[in-house]
């Protein structure tokens, strides 16, 4: 009997090791033959562990499991899901990018070949580089990370600038609030990410890649350590990919805590073993980035999702989306939701059908207040924006911006002005002090909405004017965008920057 | 001066990262996990090594967040105090952690058994409130869940 029990840092988060152990020690007990298979997460977190049997029918889901459930489960006495493909939230997804993610052993290369792994490296393999960075131009593949710039245009460039040397730096310092995606694909398919980098190596003529992974993600730096061995021992990497006689090797480095090292220039002053303090642009990291060669800077998302665009196509992946947004997004709904997780969709999905459909509503039962749509820097976005489309020039315009599609749902019990305080104190906190306006405005700003707080409605103006000037003058986007969750905060609900509300109540 | 020991600790830890590129990082994280911080003493000995000042390297340890000046105590327990976790009560939780343990963010309580430290998102967005225990996770971590917590890392 094949059981798969999950080893996401979530599933253990709630108990998965335990459950996965006392089957093996029930199934012992029971003198049955139980092969516990450690997957990747499906993305329905509120059902973590959800433990699958497989049968002749497909995998029957049983969750949130347990450890005193064990015996029932082992007994086929537990109340089932039914067929995980069959529910809902699978159902009503497309995965291209996570396509593989809870389905197969993380590391088993087999498994992940037999779900088609590799097709994409293979096909890659047979074009040339101008060739494979054309097929993901069309794909109209946009950078994951937040900024949405397009992928292919940004390999052009590092493939045409002449070096000895030249570098694909992976982007997996995921410290946004609300995001999770990066963590999930690493835990749970971490072949693909190793397979969209050599793509990416092969398409800039770069034989070195790096993957920057942020220290609070142990789980997931253990998993990736692994891949890359696996992956070497199995011709994957190293001097001759795949018999192809092109080399790409990469290592697995590990962050130390600095939310700024999420930009990508800290992250190569980080990696070079600097302070992660932010370099002025230009030059751009494509022409000067790690030890001043040229460099492809993606995130974990992006480069993950270019083997599927090199094995479907990139008309096929492009055919998914709304305007200039193409293809899915893994969005991640987090927060005070029913229903959490991850759900990978096609670009365009309104924020309220994402929030009270997919999402089910608040966990806590009260009205939804406000959702923050892009972690740390995006904006808070009232009930009357909710008709807006999860996309990025969509989101542009309705000041707010779409980032790693995080997405945290906050009650009526939440206080906006708490919130925009605490968007200036965590700038204040991971600020690299390069520039001024960040490192002294962020200061300013939690001052500012406390002299607000204590009833000095004159700060409000004041408070403006400091996010006015934190947005133009800031180098990065950690000073630039901390206004956009203080300005929605202020202008879609003014009731809670109200002078002495509390005194007046 | 560093005695022969941690002369010795430092050659082998500079030797396994000899080959890298921009090696300070790594060679920090594995001094921190060597003596469970940064001693004083080896600063010197990496500056040498990579030819590069003093400074330059406090400046590196300084900077982020992960590395000790001093040792922790013996449990480190991370609680997010981001968005998401903020969502679903992480501002009571981190409160009754601080109030319990009778300490502010970065202290080790007076037994030395815990170091309670602010973590801003550990990935756990859709399970919140989340916490880290000596790098075990821990979702939907409640009052009583909390308290557990504490004590079994003997506060």
């Amino acid at each position: 009997m094949k059981i798969y029990v999950p080893l996401d840092s979530a599933a253990k988060a709630l108990g998965a090791d335990d459950v996965a152990a006392t089957i093996l020690s029930e199934a012992a007990m029971r003198g049955l033959d139980v092969d516990v298979i450690r997957n990747g997460t499906r993305g329905m977190i509120w059902l973590e562990p959800l433990v699958e049997i497989e049968t002749d029918k497909g995998r029957v889901g049983y969750g949130a499991v347990e450890v005193a459930d064990v015996p029932a489960l082992l007994d086929g006495k537990l109340e089932s899901l039914g067929l995980v493909e069959d529910l809902d939230w699978m159902k009503g997804q497309t995965r291209l990018t996570f396509q593989r993610c809870g389905v197969t052993d993380p590391l088993s290369l087999t498994d992940y070949e037999a779900h088609g792994g590799l097709t994409g490296l293979r096909t890659a393999i047979a074009m040339t580089p101008a060739g494979i960075v054309e097929e993901v131009t069309n794909s109209g593949l946009r950078g994951r990370g937040g900024a949405g710039f397009p992928t292919g245009i940004k390999w052009n460039t590092v493939l045409g600038a002449q070096a000895d040397q030249k570098y694909i730096v992976c982007n997996a310092d995921e410290g946004d609030s609300g995001t999770f995606a990066d963590r999930m694909i690493m835990e749970g398919d971490p072949f693909t990410l190793i397979e969209g980098m050599v793509i990416a190596g092969l398409a800039v003529e770069a034989t070195k890649g790096y993957v920057y992974l942020r220290s609070e993600y142990p789980d997931a730096i253990d998993i990736m350590g692994k891949a890359v061995v696996l992956a070497r021992n199995a011709g994957m990497l190293g001097a001759d990919v795949l018999g192809s006689g092109r080399a790409f090797d990469m290592e697995i480095r590990v962050g130390a805590g600095a939310y700024v090292c999420g930009e990508e220039t800290s992250l190569l002053n980080s990696l070079e073993g600097k302070r992660g303090v932010v370099r002025a642009k230009p030059p751009l990291p494509a022409l000067e980035g790690f030890l001043g060669k040229p460099t492809v800077v993606n995130n974990v998302i992006s480069l993950a999702t270019v083997p599927v665009v090199m094995e479907k196509g990139a008309a096929h992946y492009a055919n998914f989306g709304l305007g200039r947004s193409k293809g899915t997004m893994p969005i991640q709904i987090a927060g005070n939701v029913k229903f959490g997780g991850l759900y990978e969709t096609a670009f365009g999905m309104p924020l309220g059908d994402l929030v009270d459909t997919v999402a089910g509503g608040t966990l806590s039962g009260r009205p939804v207040k406000a959702v923050q749509v892009g972690g740390p820097l995006g904006a808070y976005m009232p009930r009357e924006k909710f008709d807006t489309p999860f996309a990025y020039e969509e989101f542009d315009g309705q000041g707010g911006l779409i980032g790693h599609a995080g997405v945290v749902v906050f009650d009526d019990s939440t206080d906006m002005l708490g919130m925009a305080r605490f968007a200036m104190e965590f700038c204040a906190v991971e600020s690299c002090g390069k520039c001024t306006p960040c490192r002294i405005g962020a200061v300013r700003g939690v001052e500012t909405i406390d002299r607000i707080g204590k009833g000095d409605a004159s700060a409000i103006e004041l408070l403006e004017d400091l996010c006015e000037t934190m947005k133009d003058g800031s180098l990065c986007a950690l000073g630039g965008f901390t206004p956009f969750p203080v300005m929605s905060a202020l202008q879609n609900f003014p009731d809670d920057f109200v002078p002495n509300k509390e005194a007046a109540e | 001066m560093s005695d022969v020991q941690t002369i010795e600790i430092m050659q082998g830890i500079l030797a396994r990262h000899a080959t890298q590129e921009g090696p300070l990082l790594p060679i920090l994280h594995s001094v921190q996990e060597e003596y469970g911080f940064i001693p004083a003493d080896v600063v010197q000995i990496i500056a040498d090594h990579l030819n590069i000042t003093r400074a330059e390297v406090h400046g590196v340890i300084s900077f982020y967040h992960d590395f000790r000046d001093a040792p922790a105590g013996k449990h480190v327990i991370k609680i997010c105090r981001a968005e998401a976790c903020q969502s679903v009560g992480a501002n009571a939780l981190s409160e009754r952690a601080l109030e319990k343990l009778g300490v502010a963010w970065g202290g080790t309580t007076t037994n030395g058994a815990v170091t309670v430290e602010a973590v801003y998102c550990l990935g756990l967005c859709a399970c919140g409130p989340a916490a880290m225990v000596d790098g075990k996770v821990v979702g939907r971590v409640d009052a009583s869940k909390l308290d557990k917590l504490l004590a079994e890392a003997g506060a």
